[in-house]
């Protein structure tokens, strides 16, 4: 097992469009239509927190899925798919000891390393979740490096909560500050009600040196981005990733098109301030 | 006693910056109380003849329909203010607010204020900049809330 937290993989050119045969290992359903996939790979991968892979469910064809496991081991490969068409959907009654097409890792990475030495926010929304819990370990395995590491999670409801041990393992420990908050509860939830860019103003960092990593619904990302810049976070210190239809992967096909740039080659993360004059353009 | 309370609510976020004429006012309407958890602070159509700001611990705004659970709709911590019903007629709450744990609240008696504000136009127009600032908030969250972002969002 070795540690690839700082340094995004090359992506592969030569045979960039075939996928791999790659087994399932376990699956574990994280909440209504969601599950999460972990694959064995036949040698070591490395990525880095923020890329995707493409999913080939044979006869179907591919989806672009984030990396949601750790990128600090490199044996084995996890993502967390929630069912919304028929490829994403056939993924999610996969079982283990079947097999998938895997091709990847691409795309662009969360600034892990770059955001070291200041605080760090990290806001999360439903599945939004799955593509920040990677740069969640890179963070937590170098925790010293940091200053306060705030955690923000929006879902749904209680029941649509994903990676619950995680964050409640996270949220036990006393270096990290974890919040979530739920769209409507049932009367014996404990937790906050309320959506994910009301708990921006309380945020216990210095937004002079914070970095914000921003994933979740377009129109979630746009509020919590103004809240995070009333807050007083550059928008260059504000990072996100963006969803589109990725096909290819490798910048050639233009499904992926986002003003001038493509989702799945200069993407799917970006920082705020390179992409801002195309996000409030709705014909975009 | 009006000297602490003074403080108190020129502490609190939501009277920040406020000054010291309109602290003395609103302090003089003022108390302090202590919710246990659990305990209701609001009912769904009382009256709202007390307005309360959140000092510390969390209150959840509950909604009640025939047929469905109770639904928490909202939850307000410390620096918050149970929304802004006492300002116009007919000075009812339109939910439920419960303590979900020990919580301290500054109590404005309502009636107190209100002619205090119509008497004093200014502070009137403060207090209604700073109520209408967070109700807009909340209406906001509530229509968020009410699109179910999560609940389409693609994987």
């Amino acid at each position: 097992m070795t540690f690839a937290y700082s340094t995004p993989p090359t992506v592969r050119t030569g045979d960039c469009l075939l996928p791999q045969p790659f087994p399932i290992t376990r699956t574990r359903r994280e909440a209504p239509g969601v599950v999460t996939i972990e694959l064995a790979p036949p040698a070591a991968f490395a990525f880095a927190a923020g890329q995707f892979n493409m999913l080939y469910a044979f006869g179907l064809g591919e989806v672009a899925i984030s990396l949601s496991g750790d990128p600090g081991n490199v044996t084995r490969i996890v993502h967390t798919v929630r069912a919304v068409g028929p490829v994403s959907a056939a993924l999610t009654r996969l079982r283990s000891g079947m097999t998938i097409g895997v091709r990847g890792p691409y795309g662009s990475a969360w600034p892990v390393t770059e955001s070291e030495g200041g605080d760090i926010v990290i806001v999360a929304g439903g599945l939004g979740l799955a593509p920040l819990r990677p740069a969640i370990y890179a963070v937590l395995a170098r925790r010293e490096r940091y200053g306060r590491v705030v955690v923000l999670y929006g879902a749904r409801s209680p029941a649509d909560m994903l990676h619950r041990r995680e964050l409640e393992m996270w949220r036990r420990r006393l270096d990290v500050d974890v919040t979530v908050t739920v769209d409507h509860a049932a009367a014996d939830w404990r937790g906050n009600v309320g959506v994910v860019p009301a708990l921006i103003p309380r945020i216990p960092v210095d937004p002079e040196h914070a970095v914000a990593l921003v994933c979740g619904p377009e129109i979630m990302m746009r509020f919590t981005i103004d809240a995070l810049r009333q807050r007083g976070l550059r928008t260059d210190r504000i990072y996100l990733s963006m969803e589109r239809n990725m096909k290819c992967a490798v910048g050639l096909c233009g499904h992926c098109q986002f003003g001038p740039a493509f989702v799945c080659r200069d993407g799917p993360v970006f920082r705020f301030d390179r992409v801002a004059p195309s996000f409030n353009i709705r014909e975009i | 006693m009006t000297a602490g309370l003074e403080r108190i609510v020129l502490e609190h976020p939501f009277f920040a910056d406020l000054g010291t004429a309109f602290a003395e006012a609103i302090s003089g309407c003022a108390r302090n109380l202590r919710v246990a958890a659990g305990e209701y602070v609001v009912r769904e159509g009382e009256p709202s003849d007390e307005f309360y700001l959140v000092r510390h611990g969390a209150v959840a705004l509950e909604l009640h329909a025939p047929g469905r659970q109770l639904i928490i709709v909202a939850t307000l911590r410390e620096g918050e203010v149970l929304d802004g019903s006492w300002l116009v007629p007919p000075y009812r709450w339109a939910f439920d607010a419960r303590a979900l744990e020990l919580t301290r609240l500054l109590g404005v008696n309502a009636k107190c204020l209100r002619d205090k504000c119509e008497a004093d136009h200014d502070l009137g127009y403060e207090l209604m900049k700073r109520f209408v600032g967070a109700i807009g908030e909340r209406l906001h969250a509530a229509r968020l809330q009410a699109l179910d972002i999560y609940g389409n969002s693609p994987a």
